[in-house]
Parts: structure tokens; sequence; C-alpha cells
């Protein structure tokens, strides 16, 4: 860590990923920026395509290449310029400053190696241990995650899905990182076993300050374990605040759209509003906001010009042009004061 | 597993029956027999009938073929009609010489192919990949027996750098070698590389690439064992197939192995000879793809959970169903 923000583990700062095919360009990621403190949980939502992996990925300077190309930002891990570092450098900083859980545990195991050894290997490279001592140590790691010692020398088409994403927790936390990505880490697991991955995640958080970043679709895990949140719509983010500013005084109409889709317990006879049309392609993105096409809020003015992310009050941020009206507010706004 | 093996084994009779029923009854059609070749010019046709009647040629093809079974099967490969030696021993004495071969020129290949498959699997789609492709197609392209005339023109008659041909010491296994190695080495090539392709873009080499392990490790250690199948699949094809396969050069290179005792044993219509080792062949090419299957258990670890099903039965699978639902 660099002294001046000590407390500052993950900075990103206009950053831009595109994928650049033959015939088109995906305009994945679109000038984002966001920071995490230590210890602290931001939740990345979005539907799928929305940009959050790509993000992710970029984090950790995975973006396949080709055809991904991040064509501007700035990414700040625990003080390393990710962007600009030596591959020596970064490869000595993925596993052990910065990890990720991947989406899905079906593939992101090697199926020829057994489970211990795949834990075992970033503390061999990382806390220079030797093999015996690592698959001690990755032993131990297994049973954090709930699953029996004797399990290690298995492969992974021994274990069920569940177990096997709690192998890919056990893999991203083995050397106790700063900052962990988990990427949709209960996406493809039943219900049961999401709510003890997410204990097990908030576990490890409160034990080593680690900072999460949380991809998700799924409101309720965000409302579960994020400080913070940021809406991403077409590789924008279009709403950025504090779990309380945007579940509590959503300014943006897209993340309006996504508490309408959410069924209500309080009201078990109103109807799902489901948000009309579809996300815009991202290879050929409009003029104005990427949202204005299926917003009902909309005026001639979005779709020409696109609005930028302010900030409202506190930490607050939306990118909306309707609140250059003074008097504009949705119309979950409006119920909640 | 053991059972799976003597399942292979067992299977092997009925192979190498229908392979030297097909020999024995091909050899027959062919026009002439033993004794034409082996008759002088100026013998009679009653000289040549007794001879016929000597070598049992005067009967029928089905009992012949009867007697030569009931031969094979008591461990007599019958002797050869030219020569008079038995088959086996003939057989023996040239084996080595063709495995010798064959193994330098694998070494040759595999030493060849996987480097350069991996390589152009990794910079897909960039001229480096396609001169390597173009490379390994040249491989395929040229024929054998030409390229070994030209290494043999320019090493052992210009450069006299190594002898042309015969079997006496290391350097004359080069250049057959060489000539037998950058052959196989095309289909290698291509295998290795489109096999790396597959998995090379797999999630579980980002998973490692995001722990930290270095791209060369990603690629040698973690995709390329995931990769591995495929190859050892053309490597054990062309490591059977040496054994029979390498006439051409064998006859090139005067190489005294079973590629030219089949051929020669063939111009003089010697039936014993020619069927015996073919058969040989047949069982060593059968235990090589035999010794394949069972490499992929220790490459792939789900192979061998297959193994292990089949083996173990009902207790087997129960255990695997307890621990998939734990």
């Amino acid at each position: 860590m660099n002294g001046v923000n000590d407390d500052i583990v993950l900075q990103v700062e206009d950053l831009t990923v595109y994928y650049e095919l033959e015939e088109e360009t995906v305009k994945a990621v679109n000038h984002i920026s966001f920071s995490l403190k230590r210890g602290e949980t931001i939740g990345l939502v979005g539907e799928t395509g929305a940009g959050k992996t790509t993000t992710a990925l970029a984090l950790l300077r995975l973006v396949p290449d080709p055809p991904g190309v991040i064509k501007s930002g700035k990414i700040t891990v625990c003080g390393n310029d990710m962007l600009s570092l030596p591959v020596q450098k970064l490869e000595s900083i993925r596993g052990k400053d910065i990890s990720m859980i991947f989406q899905d545990p079906m593939t992101s195991l090697n199926p020829v190696f057994k489970v211990v050894d795949q834990i075992a290997e970033s503390l061999e490279i990382h806390e220079k241990l030797s093999k015996t001592e690592a698959h001690e140590k990755a032993l131990d790691m297994l049973e954090t995650v709930g699953i029996s010692r004797s399990r290690g020398g298995e492969y992974p088409h021994q274990f069920s899905g569940g177990m096997k994403q709690r192998v890919g927790i056990a893999i991203a936390l083995a050397c106790s990182p700063q900052l962990l990505i988990a990427d949709e880490p209960t996406t493809a697991l039943d219900v049961t076993i999401q709510a003890q991955v997410l204990d097990l995640i908030k576990d490890l958080k409160d034990k080593n300050g680690t900072s999460v970043i949380m991809i998700t679709h799924d409101l309720g895990i965000v409302a579960e374990i994020c400080d913070q949140v940021a809406v991403m719509y077409a590789g924008h983010i279009v709403e950025h605040g504090s779990l309380d500013e945007v579940f509590n005084h959503t300014l943006h109409p897209y993340t309006e759209g996504l508490f309408n889709s959410l069924p209500n317990i309080n009201d078990r006879k109103s109807e799902l509003k489901p948000i009309p049309g579809l996300m815009p392609d991202p290879t050929n993105l409009p003029e104005g906001c990427a949202f204005a096409p299926r917003c009902e809020y909309a005026t001639e003015a979005c779709k020409t010009t696109q609005p930028e992310l302010r900030t409202v009050g506190g930490t607050h941020k939306v990118a909306c042009l309707r609140y250059d009206e003074t008097d504009f507010h949705i119309n979950r706004g409006k119920k909640h004061g | 597993m053991y059972r799976y093996v003597l399942k292979r084994l067992v299977l092997l009779i009925p192979v190498l029956l229908g392979v030297s029923f097909l020999v024995y009854f091909i050899l027959d059609l062919a026009p002439g027999d033993a004794v034409d070749v082996l008759a002088p010019d100026d013998a009679t046709q009653e000289d040549r009938e007794r001879m016929r009647e000597e070598l049992g040629l005067n009967r029928p093809l089905v009992i012949r073929y009867l007697d030569y079974m009931s031969d094979l099967v008591r461990g007599d490969m019958g002797e050869s009609y030219l020569s008079g030696q038995p088959v086996w021993d003939s057989f023996i004495e040239k084996a080595p010489n063709t495995l010798l071969l064959g193994f330098a020129s694998l070494v040759v290949s595999v030493g060849l192919s996987l480097p350069l498959g991996i390589y152009s699997a990794n910079r897909h789609g960039t001229w480096k990949d396609n001169v390597s492709m173009v490379l390994a197609l040249l491989g395929l392209s040229i024929p054998n027996f030409w390229l070994g005339l030209l290494l043999m023109l320019l090493f052992a008659l210009r450069l006299g750098w190594l002898p042309s041909g015969g079997a006496d010491g290391f350097a004359s296994l080069i250049l057959p070698a060489i000539t037998i190695g950058t052959g196989m080495m095309a289909t290698l090539t291509r295998t290795t590389r489109s096999s790396m392709l597959d998995v090379i873009r797999q999630d579980y080499l980002r998973t490692a690439r995001a722990k930290g392990v270095s791209e060369r490790v990603v690629i040698r250690k973690h995709a390329l064992k995931n990769a591995l199948i495929p190859i050892i699949t053309i490597i054990g094809t062309q490591l059977g197939g040496i054994l029979g396969g390498a006439v051409l050069t064998e006859s090139v290179f005067s190489w005294p192995g079973v590629g030219r005792l089949i051929v020669d044993s063939l111009n003089s219509r010697d039936t014993p000879m020619v069927t015996g080792a073919i058969i040989m062949t047949t069982m060593f090419f059968s235990v090589v793809l035999l010794l394949v299957d069972l490499l992929y258990a220790f490459v792939d670890p789900r192979i061998k959970a297959q193994y292990a099903t089949k083996k173990g039965g009902k207790s087997n699978d129960n255990k695997q169903k307890q621990k998939a639902s734990a």
C-alpha cells in the first residue's frame, strides 16, 4: 500500500472496455468510475450483458484479449496501477491482493487436478509455502468452506455444484485477499446453498476486513450484504450510492424498474411490472441515454443527449437528464418521500 | 479395470482370426505361388508338382488355412517357404530394428509437434500460426520416400555426414527417423493445436490465471493436461502403425525391419511369413491401442471413475451417489 490513501483498496477511474470483433465493436463497459474502502462491499447490479463481469475481469486484467481491449481508464488495486504493471508483478497480485470467485462453478475448476491441489496452488505461488505446508493449509481452507478434509484428494467431477462453488471460494480466499470479486457467486446454486455461500462470504469479510465487489442481479443479496450499490445498464453506471440511498431514495427510472419487477411480499396481489423492451445492442448503443427507449419518463432530449453521472446529494449519483428539472421525481420516489 | 483389460484381450481373438483369414485368402487369390519363385528355371512341370506337394500347396485352400491355424494356436507359426526358417525367428530378428526406428521417429515427431502445436494454438489466427500450419502440412504432403532420398543425397552423398542405409549404430538411425517423424508430425501438430484451442478458452484456465499462475504454467500444466487425450490417441495410433507401416522408408534406407520383411515375403509368395508377420503386427497395434485407452484413465480422472463404476458395481455406485448429494 502506498501511504496516502491507505483506506482505499480499489479505485476505478473512467474505465472503458470494448470487444473489438472483426465486423463490430461491443461497447461492454463505458467510462465507469468507483472506489472501495477497506472492509467495504459494493454491489454491481444489472441485467445480463450490462458489463458487470467485464468490469470485474478488467480489474484483474483478465479480459480475454483478443477481442477485449481496455480502451481507457485507470485501475488502482492496493496502490498498484493494474493496467501498466509488468506481467510478473501482475501475477504476484492476482490471487494474493485481489481474487475472484467465478460465476459458473461447473466450468471454473480444472477437471484433471485434485481439488486440494487447486487450492494449494495459489498458496505455493504467493505464500512461498512448501508443497506439504500448502497442502495442509488448503485442507484447512476446505474445512473453512464446510467441506470435510477427507474429500481434498477428490476431483471436481466428484463434487456437487454447491461444493464446487465452495471450492471456488476456498481458492479465492486462500491467500486472504484484500479485495474479493464475487461474480454472481450464488446464481448457479440452489436457494438453500445460496444462503450458505452468502454467510460464508460475510463471515470472511468480517474476519479479514476484506473488501468485496458483489456482482449480482439479485437485489435481495445486495440488501443483505452491500454498503454501496452501483446499478449498471448497457455498460454505464446509471445510479450509484449507499445502500440506503439507492434502495430507499431511488432516483433512476431503470433502478425503479428493477424494483418493480420484484415480487412484493406486503402486497401479494399486485402485479409484477416488468421493464418493457430489451437492453440495447451493445454494438450499436443509442446516441442519447441507453435506457431512453424503455423509459416511461423519457423526453425527446433523452434520445439525443448522453446523461452524465451527477451527484445529487451525499454520495448519491444518478445519470438521468430529467433531474435537470428541479421538480422531477419518479413514482417510487413519491411513495417513499 | 482388470476386467476391462481382459475383455479387450479376449476381443483380440476375433480380430486376429479375421486378419489371418483375410491375408491368407488374398495371398491365395494373387497369381502364382511360392513354387514359381523357388523352382529353378529349368525345373520340369513334375518337379514343380513335387515341390508343391512337399510344401503342402496342392491341398485345397481351406484345408491349408485350417492346418495353419491349428498350428498357430499351438504357438507354431510355421516355416518360411523360402528359407525354411521358423517364421517366429525371422520376425523376432527384424522386430527390434523396426521398434527402434519407430520410437526414434516418434521422438522426432512428438518433439516437433507438441511445441509447434502449442505455439500456434497460443497465436491462433496470426501469421505465426499460419506459418506453423503450413510447415505441418508440408510434412504431410511431401512423400516419405522422396524426402528420404533427398536427405540421403544431401547428408550421405554430398556432405558425407551420415550413412545412406543399413542399421549400423545411432548415425544410421537419424535419416530414416527424420523421414518418418516429419511425416507423422503433420497430423500430430494439427491435433495438438486444435485440442489446445478447445481448452485454451476454458473457464478453468481463467481461474488459474486469476490465482496468479504464470502464463507458462497455465499452458504447460493446466491446459496441456486437459488437451492430452486426443494427442495420446494419435501418438498411439502412429506408434501402432509404425511396426507395419514404415515399408517405403525401410526400403529406401535398406533398413532391415519388419516392413521390408513383409514386402520381400509378399514378392516371393511366402504365405506363412506374410501371415505370421501381419498377425504379429496386428497384435502389437491392438496392444498399443489398449495401452492408450488405459493411459486415458491416468490423464483424466473422470475416465478412471467410469472404470471404477463398471468394475465396482453396486456398492461403488452408492458411494458415488452419497458423495454427490453430500
